[in-house]
């Protein structure tokens, strides 16, 4: 850039040597020439392996006088810093004694103090131990020479005779019937993690196919636990979630067998007859007084179908938005979910109660390797 | 000089002393104290994610006294009075007790889930700086292998971590697990059988989860950054393209004091960083999700970010099921659930090897390329992260559709297309941009910076001062680099036979894709490029002194005549 300046000389008007937008170079106020010829020490050093040596340093002379006065205030911040973060230290000690938790505001009020005393002590020590490598400590810089990562030849040569040797000793290449054996020996090791892992679980079987609806059992409303009649259910876009009778609070029965129970007003209720395999699987038949059961889980991963949308009858599962129209027996309108929603077969019993008929005459959830 | 003019203390040369007549670590330790470690924004990355390690570390210890991973039911009385009464699993309740009970548990929780979001953000940022600087290549791509495991198992370390609490939210995700679970062919049910230990929930999974979450994972993890960061210190770090930094040397400033004190001073800013948030920044409030069940569900259920991509793929699927022999084989799961991350994942893991084959460049590499030097590596991480980045976005669908105003479908529509078309669109910009941005490098090289001076000529005609780059931004320029051109199709020999290296539908592919490598913007010292992409032209030394001799009066719109 000194260079330019004087050759340019005065009628030449000079950029800043820069390109625009960048920021100016940091003034590097510290240094030291002390340290900027590399001693013979470091330099052997350096002839027998690996050690850098400064090369450089940028910047002033340590001992001159901006130099002095830049550090001079330097030490007074760090120190401000340190000092500071002590007295947060404290605090946070402090805190910790003084104030309680065991109700929501008094947990609120103790997170704001720990948490604002922790932060401000943890980022003052970084803080002043940042101030104090930029403005105290002389930017030096160093250059370490790289070595070939790879070995020399006569290395790899004798590494080679080395291992060959060795080899030879064992007699593993020898002696076939040991190198064999030994193969054999170790194979059923091998099966044992898996071996071992058996019993984390018992096998699924035909689990996945049944719920615990059973012919009789009756829908109770989810929440209050208690059975409902036709009647009381009667207001025509409604939608409530059920729980099997006897099975109001098992996650495990309740992941397959909730259900959702929707009503409409006559004539808006289309469920086709469908079959699969042979097997009924949707009809207005298992309906009651234009009332609809249809499993909770979604047919895609298994996630609680719980948004109605009751002008378009479209229950969507929040997770991963399948939709399924609910009038004509859960098909799906949009999303990932490649089945209808299982329709449970729903019957009156004799106190008017809504029951299921049957178990789901399709596994209900997401897909299975083994569900056909 | 001064500055070593003092005694060290006897108790620490004492101890130094006793140490090397046992372990003979002097010599050791000085080179170690004069490591040196190059000095740029970029290298404070991954520093980032060490250190949200050893965060999560800390303060997972804290909370692992207090949490009590069972799912034995209990009914809760603590002091959160909205909950009091209901039932809900140990774990649950335990939960609540540290956020309620624990003087500076809910800091401590707060902490860490903010230290494990910050460990995955810094996992991804720190990996694309390695990929766009090339700092993957030999020696290196083993490094590069274990940060795509240490991501890998940071996914599954994070997910198990936020099922623990067995809320409402995160029973729900793991729901979604189990169910992704169930599709896989074959073994599928057997493994969601076996790991939950019969049907969803059961009672097994959340002790299961929590023994890999605090003891196996972070075990392995502890094992693969200690080699990480070994094998990092034993190859030496790389540097980035500047004045005197050359292949076969590093340049910076020592461990000890100064790598040392930068590094404490990282730490003490991330931790701090970490306790503001935790300190204003509500995250994860299981108290509001209430004890998991099955049947229930909040809407706009959103996982963690990392796992975003994930729930943006099982979203963005189209309902496609196929019976295979009387099987049913769920691709509406498998393919969102393998196919993204394997793409992103197993591409990067392949990409090292991909480029060394497509290049022929089987040498060391220890000064990183700017990314515009590498047009097809940038291009291919832009689309990368564009495919990434709309699955990401895919995932919050119903949220976007809220703040937008815009239906639901027409959002993962939009996503179905874009998925395809954007990464195509963001590799064919991006490799517009960097041999754009070559072109302005060339025209620095060769006629310097515009600098901002205009100068009238006596005849009357306004021209800007060029001015020559200084040595650190040439030395910058010059680092450039070009892939060697690799015999394709159409160089036969004069008897018309192509070389066997190009023979064969591998051979077509590996020239095609060394000639998409080689797509170069040549700096010719006349200044006119013909459009010879790819032969190799290094700058030379002599374009500071002919941009000297021409004076600072380059023509204003000096683009030479290339392309």
């Amino acid at each position: 850039m000194s260079d330019m300046e004087e050759t340019e000389g005065a009628e030449a008007p000079v950029a800043p040597h820069r390109v625009i937008g960048t920021p100016p170079p940091s003034p590097r106020l510290l240094g030291s020439t002390a340290v900027a010829e590399p001693d013979a020490e470091a330099a052997a050093a350096v002839a027998d392996g690996g050690e850098a040596v400064p090369e450089h340093v940028v910047g002033l002379p340590l001992d001159d006088p901006r130099v002095v006065e830049h550090g001079k205030r330097a030490e007074r911040v760090v120190a401000a810093c340190f000092t500071l973060a002590f007295f947060t230290g404290c605090g946070f000690v402090a805190a910790y004694v003084g104030l309680g938790v065991h109700t929501v505001d008094k947990t609120l009020r103790s997170n704001l103090a720990l948490g604002l005393s922790l932060s401000l002590t943890l980022v003052l020590l970084g803080l002043g131990a940042l101030i104090w490598v930029r403005h105290l400590m002389p930017d030096i810089e160093m250059t370490e020479e790289r070595h070939d990562l790879r070995s020399d030849d006569k290395d790899r040569q004798t590494f080679e005779q080395t291992f060959k040797q060795g080899a030879g000793y064992s007699q593993f290449v020898k002696r076939p019937l040991i190198r064999r054996t030994l193969m054999l020996g170790t194979l059923p090791l091998l099966a044992a993690p898996v071996v071992l892992l058996r019993d984390l679980g018992p096998q699924p079987g035909t689990s996945l196919r049944h719920t615990v609806w059973s012919p009789g059992r009756r829908l109770l409303v989810q929440g209050i636990n208690r059975p409902i009649t036709p009647a009381q259910f009667n207001a025509p876009g409604s939608m409530i979630t059920i729980v099997p009778e006897g099975y109001e609070d098992d996650a495990d029965a309740l992941t397959k067998a909730a259900v959702i129970l929707i009503k409409f007003e006559p004539g808006q209720l289309q469920v086709p007859t469908r079959h699969a395999g042979g097997t009924l699987i949707g009809t207005m038949n298992w309906t009651v007084d234009n009332i609809v059961a249809y499993s909770k889980i979604c047919t895609h991963v298994g996630c609680p179908v719980a948004l109605y949308e009751q002008t378009t009858h479209h229950i969507l599962c929040p997770c991963h938005q399948s939709t399924f129209d609910a009038t004509t027996g859960a098909t799906v309108i949009f999303g990932p979910a490649p089945r209808p929603l299982p329709q449970l077969p729903l019957a009156v019993d004799s106190s008017g109660y809504l029951v299921s008929r049957s178990d789901f005459t399709q596994p209900v959830g997401p897909s299975f390797w083994e569900r056909g | 000089m001064s500055d070593t003019d003092f005694d060290v203390p006897k108790a620490l040369t004492g101890t130094g002393g006793w140490l090397d007549d046992r372990f003979h670590g002097a010599r050791g330790f000085r080179v170690l104290m004069r490591k040196v470690f190059p000095d740029h924004w970029s290298f404070m990355l991954g520093e980032i994610a060490l250190w949200s390690f050893v965060i999560l570390l800390l303060t997972g210890t804290f909370l692992s006294f207090f949490f009590v991973p069972s799912m034995t039911e209990v009914t809760y009385h603590g002091s959160y009075m909205k909950l009091n009464g209901i039932q809900m699993s140990e774990a649950y309740a335990s939960t609540l007790r540290i956020s309620f009970d624990v003087r500076g548990g809910l800091l401590m929780r707060q902490i860490h889930h903010w230290a494990a979001d910050l460990f995955m953000a810094a996992l991804i940022i720190h990996m694309l700086r390695v990929f766009f600087t090339g700092a993957y290549r030999k020696p290196r791509e083993v490094n590069w292998l274990i940060g795509i495991v240490l991501f890998s198992l940071g996914l599954l370390e994070g997910l198990f971590g936020y099922s623990l609490p067995d809320d409402q939210l995160s029973g729900a995700g793991l729901r979604i697990f189990e169910g992704v679970l169930q599709g896989v062919p074959i073994v599928g049910t057997y493994l969601a059988y076996f790991l939950f230990g019969g049907p969803f929930p059961g009672h097994d999974i959340v002790p299961r989860m929590y023994i890999i979450h605090v003891l196996l994972i972070p075990g392995i993890l502890l094992a693969l950054i200690s080699a990480h960061l070994f094998i990092m210190f034993h190859q030496k770090h790389t540097q980035m393209p500047g004045k005197g930094n050359t292949e076969r040397n590093v340049n910076g400033q020592p461990f000890f004091p100064y790598f040392m004190a930068k590094g404490g001073a990282w730490f003490f800013f991330i931790f701090g960083a970490l306790v503001l948030l935790a300190t204003f920044a509500q995250i994860n409030p299981i108290w509001l999700y209430g004890p998991y069940t099955p049947v229930a569900i909040s809407s706009a259920s959103q996982p963690d970010f990392y796992m975003g991509i994930l729930e943006g793929s099982l979203r963005v699927m189209p309902a496609w099921e196929i019976n295979f022999l009387g099987h049913t084989l769920s691709l509406s799961v498998l393919i969102p659930f393998a196919l993204p991350l394997g793409i992103v994942l197993g591409g990067a893991a392949f990409w090292p090897f991909f480029e060394q084959w497509a290049t022929g460049d089987k040498s060391f590499h220890n000064v990183n390329d700017r990314p515009r030097n590498g047009p097809v590596r940038t291009a291919t991480g832009v689309a990368a992260m564009t495919f990434y980045g709309v699955l990401w976005a895919e995932g919050a669908n119903d949220v976007l559709a809220d703040i937008f105003h815009v239906p639901l479908y027409t959002i993962t529509w939009i996503a179905r297309v874009l998925v395809f078309v954007g990464p195509a669109a963001a590799y064919v910009i991006t490799k517009r941009v960097c041999l754009g941005l070559q072109r302005k490098d060339r025209e620095e090289l060769l006629h310097g910076y515009e600098s901002g001076i205009i100068r009238q000529l006596p005849n009357g005609e306004f021209i800007e001062v060029h001015q020559p780059v200084n040595e650190e931004k040439l030395a910058v320029l010059e680092a450039k680099k070009v892939p060697a051109l690799l015999p394709g199709p159409g160089s036969e020999d004069d008897n018309g036979v192509p070389p066997p290296s190009s023979r064969g539908v591998l051979g077509k592919a590996r020239a095609v894709a060394n000639r998409a490598f080689a797509e170069t913007i040549p700096v010719e010292a006349d200044g006119h490029g013909n459009g010879h992409h790819g032969n190799g032209h290094a700058v030379t030394g002599e374009e500071p002194e002919a941009v000297g001799a021409t004076g600072s009066a380059a023509l204003p719109a000096g683009e030479g005549g290339e392309e």
